[in-house]
């Protein structure tokens, strides 16, 4: 008990003093540390969505409607394959509750060469590492009857939402972004969701509305030779036409002809801007060479009739083409403010969402009621540890101030560990700090309830205190390793808020097993040699 | 020089297991009423688990008007809305039951907020769609049944499988006791209810462990004492421990029932109410079951393989 190796003693020292150094951060406001020297330890704890207030939202993305596309795209590659080979066919159908398409070949001639021919429409699927998984994107059958079957895969449908999943990360990545706000979080949950985190944001209407748009842009032709108001009531609509309808209020009905002229993936950039000539907020864009060369065909070929500036299969504005536009970009022009000019752009910018995105979970908090978090956080605090410090003192006396120090060493340590794994502070961690004062005391309780019943059975002040130390030991590992494992349970399971709860618990608690032992001990070691005392004062 | 308070005397010898009858009955009302009042009562389920939105709002003047915000929002054709006061009195909770679909219940925002327009601050959004709570009250249920899973594996691998069952048992109680609570009390039951639950479950066999753990001693120590005698000798020896620690964590968890804030009253209030149930069943429920299921107490331990080897040896 009286000697603690050197070695000991300086890691020890060493580890509080590195507690104490990078837990210092977070007594100066952000600023302050800003200005310090760089070679100063900067890191300090962030605070959670729920102290600094912010959004969090959960997006999932449609399987349907990307099973429906998919399925699309196998019948147009279907029907591609067989015009292409001659061959006729005659029922080419979806069914999307089964993901499957099939086709009915018109000769049972044709058949055999028909079946080789779509076969080859089924590719691998790349696996986990990027090498062959054994598996296609397709299951391709004959079942009976001139009947080819195109089953989707369980793979393939994996595969796409993979490369869709992490295609609507970087699309909105680029519209968060456009919010100018501090280190968002855009990350993959599970299979099809995307978990989007945009602390201190105000305006999170603005914010779902930007992230929720396809944000799919298409220039196609209206049809001049219909009256599109009659066709709203009659819905007769010609093949080759759909019916839209505008942003505006009531919408106004246009016939829209089916193809597009170009699409928004032709488009290199968009921004704000203002109309030279009535100064209305507009949004200028600029097509790629190819958008640039058929947008320049189709101006030439239509001067004087009108066409559509569709978005997600809404008309934003329905201007007439008044001359050819060869210069490749233009600008667009609705009944806008500037906020949507901004928005639109931005849109625009980031390209289409692969499919819709849907708010599943949304938890946001404002900024006020963060701070009044923060406040009540920290009273509460303060006052628990208070009350635990002084119940401490009044129970154990010296040996309650030296547990006193080591708690202080093990909240030290808490926030040094917070502030250097990045990790977050919300306020369940918080009420985990407090727990973990609780508990850290815990061991010193044990550690001195055992001395003292050394003590009693009349042994010497050292032999008693080592005895004390050595014997509590087993029970402190014991009681906290079940505390610890409800603790993982609660990480693995929890999601924001629950999370730093255990966070901070389980650091706590490792914390608390250095701290509440060795700390003490060491103190009490230099304690029992400065004054040799014939009794111990517990 | 001050040697701190004594606050259970040396030798305190209650007789805790002696008084059984009584215990096994308090004990019993405490886990079977519970139940009883989920059945016949039910849990306040927050939105986490049923689905909804809630929306936190502050209003302008220092009283909330709570019927001029009803009368806003009836005949949104919302569902059931709940309005109550939340901790201030300007601080109004407004609870929209679940919509069918995700697209609606992002629509009933919308129509709230235009319903109250400018009049009211926002401080809190939350909206749980039909699959998320799905989803979470599978999470929370799998994680108490793991985590009790993992404490018997535990508790078996370091003591003999009485204690681990006696922990079990006890943890049962302490977690239909702190369900309980939520029942009686009306509380929010959500995520972080759970949490207070799973921390309970953790905190509360801590307790249990250094019980364990000083019985096992006593029964190497003291080889004839009459195991209900042991038990109390065990339970006494430890009270102080018991009743220290329990007083420390209770004394640090209550300013934040009292000043914590609203967000996290209901966490905090289990909290409390689990370190206190914990104390309780670790006197009364965890060391007395050890007479029914019968810890050899001859010294050796029914399953411990070193021990039966000793045996084993002694016997050639």
């Amino acid at each position: 008990m009286l000697h603690f190796p050197q070695w000991k003693v300086i890691l020890v020292a060493g580890i509080v003093i590195a507690g104490i150094v990078f837990s210092l951060p977070n007594l100066f406001p952000r600023s302050t540390m800003e200005e310090m020297p760089s070679w100063l330890p900067h890191k300090q704890v962030s605070l959670g969505l729920d102290l600094q207030g912010g959004a969090h939202l959960l997006y999932q993305l449609d399987e349907n409607e990307m099973i429906d596309d998919w399925l699309g795209n196998i019948r147009s590659d279907v029907r591609e394959t067989l015009r292409r080979n001659r061959i006729s066919y005659i029922d080419l159908n979806q069914d999307i509750a089964a993901r499957t398409v099939s086709v009915k070949i018109r000769e049972g001639a044709d058949f055999d060469k028909a079946y080789t021919e779509l076969r080859k429409l089924a590719v691998p699927v790349g696996g986990t590492f990027g090498g062959f998984s054994g598996a296609n994107n397709l299951d391709i059958e004959r079942s009976g009857d001139n009947t080819v079957l195109f089953e989707a895969t369980e793979a393939g449908l994996n595969q796409r939402m993979s490369s869709a999943i992490e295609a609507s990360i970087e699309t909105i990545r680029r519209r968060v972004d456009a919010f100018g706000t501090t280190e968002p979080t855009i990350q993959r949950q599970g299979r099809n969701r995307v978990l989007v985190q945009v602390p201190g944001i105000s305006d999170v209407e603005r914010l779902k509305k930007l992230i929720g748009e396809t944000g799919k842009l298409e220039f196609r032709l209206v049809d001049p030779g219909v009256n599109a108001q009659e066709l709203a009531q009659t819905k007769q609509v010609p093949p080759d036409d759909e019916l839209l309808y505008s942003t505006d209020t009531p919408p106004i009905p246009y016939a829209i002809r089916r193809q597009a002229l170009v699409s928004g993936e032709n488009l290199v950039d968009a921004q704000p801007g203002f109309d030279q000539r009535t100064g209305e907020p507009v949004v200028t864009f600029r097509f790629d060479a190819a958008g640039a060369k058929r947008f320049a065909r189709a101006t030439q070929e239509n001067v004087g009739l009108p066409f559509a500036i569709i978005l997600d299969g809404k008309v934003i504005s329905a201007p007439v083409i008044r001359e050819p536009i060869l210069g490749g970009s233009g600008q667009i022009s609705g009944n806008f403010g500037v906020q949507e000019a901004t928005d639109l752009s931005v849109l625009l910018r980031s390209g289409a969402l692969p499919a819709k995105l849907t708010v599943i979970e949304e938890r946001t908090v404002g900024a006020s009621l963060g701070a009044d978090s923060i406040a009540s956080g920290k009273k509460a605090t303060w006052l628990g540890l208070l009350l635990v410090v002084l119940f401490m003192f009044a129970a154990y006396g010296l040996f309650g101030v030296f547990a006193n120090i080591a708690l202080f060493v093990n909240i030290v340590l808490i926030f040094a560990v917070l502030s250097l794994i990045g990790s977050t502070l919300t306020l369940p961690g918080i009420a985990g700090i407090v727990l973990t004062i609780g508990i850290a005391v815990d061991a010193n309780v044990l550690i001195n309830e055992r001395i003292r019943e050394e003590i009693r059975s009349g042994k010497s002040p050292v032999a008693s205190i080592e005895a004390g130390y050595t014997r509590a030991i087993t029970t402190i590992v014991d009681s906290n390793v079940t505390t610890l494992i409800s603790t993982l349970v609660l990480f693995w399971l929890g999601s924001g808020p629950v999370r730093g709860f255990a966070v901070t618990l389980s650091i706590g608690i490792i914390a608390s097993m250095f701290t509440a032992v060795t700390v003490t001990r060491l103190m009490v070691s230099y304690w029992l040699r400065w004054t040799r005392p014939a009794t111990v004062p517990i | 020089m001050f040697t701190g308070l004594h606050f259970i005397p040396p030798n305190t010898r209650i007789g805790f297991v002696r008084l059984r009858t009584i215990s096994w009955v308090i004990s019993a009302l405490l886990t079977v009423v519970p139940i009883f009042l989920v059945w016949h009562v039910g849990l306040n389920f927050g939105i986490d688990f049923v689905g909804g939105t809630l929306i936190e709002v502050q209003t302008k003047e220092s009283t909330a008007n709570l019927g001029e915000i009803r009368a806003k929002l009836t005949g949104l054709d919302l569902g059931e809305v709940q309005i109550q006061e939340f901790g201030a009195p300007n601080d109004v909770l407004i609870r929209v039951s679940a919509q069918p679909t995700e697209q609606l219940q992002q629509a009933s925002i919308a129509k709230v907020k235009q319903a109250l327009g400018d009049t009211v601050e926002y401080r809190r959004v939350e909206v749980v769609g039909p699959t998320v709570s799905g989803e979470l009250i599978a999470g929370g249920t799998i994680a108490v049944v793991v985590a009790m899973i993992a404490i018997l594996f535990y508790i078996w691998f370091r003591f003999e499988w009485q204690f681990a069952v006696a922990a079990i048992a006890s943890l049962v109680h302490d977690v239909t006791g702190t369900i309980g609570l939520y029942s009686a009390l009306q509380l929010e039951f959500n995520l972080s209810s759970i949490a207070a639950i799973l921390t309970i479950i953790g905190y509360s066999l801590n307790d249990k462990v250094v019980i364990f753990d000083r019985i096992r001693e006593n029964l190497r120590k003291y080889k004839k004492m009459p195991l209900s005698e042991l038990l109390d000798l065990s339970i006494n020896e430890t009270l102080s421990r018991t009743v220290l620690t329990h007083v420390t964590t209770f004394l640090a968890m209550m300013p934040f029932v009292i000043v914590g804030g609203e967000a996290i009253f209901g966490f905090a209030l289990a909290m409390v109410w689990g370190i206190v149930i914990g104390a309780y069943s670790s006197i009364y429920v965890a060391a007395p079951l050890q007479l029914i299921l019968g810890v050899k107490r001859d010294g050796t331990m029914t399953s411990s393989p070193a021990r039966s080897k000793e045996r084993a040896a002694a016997r050639a």
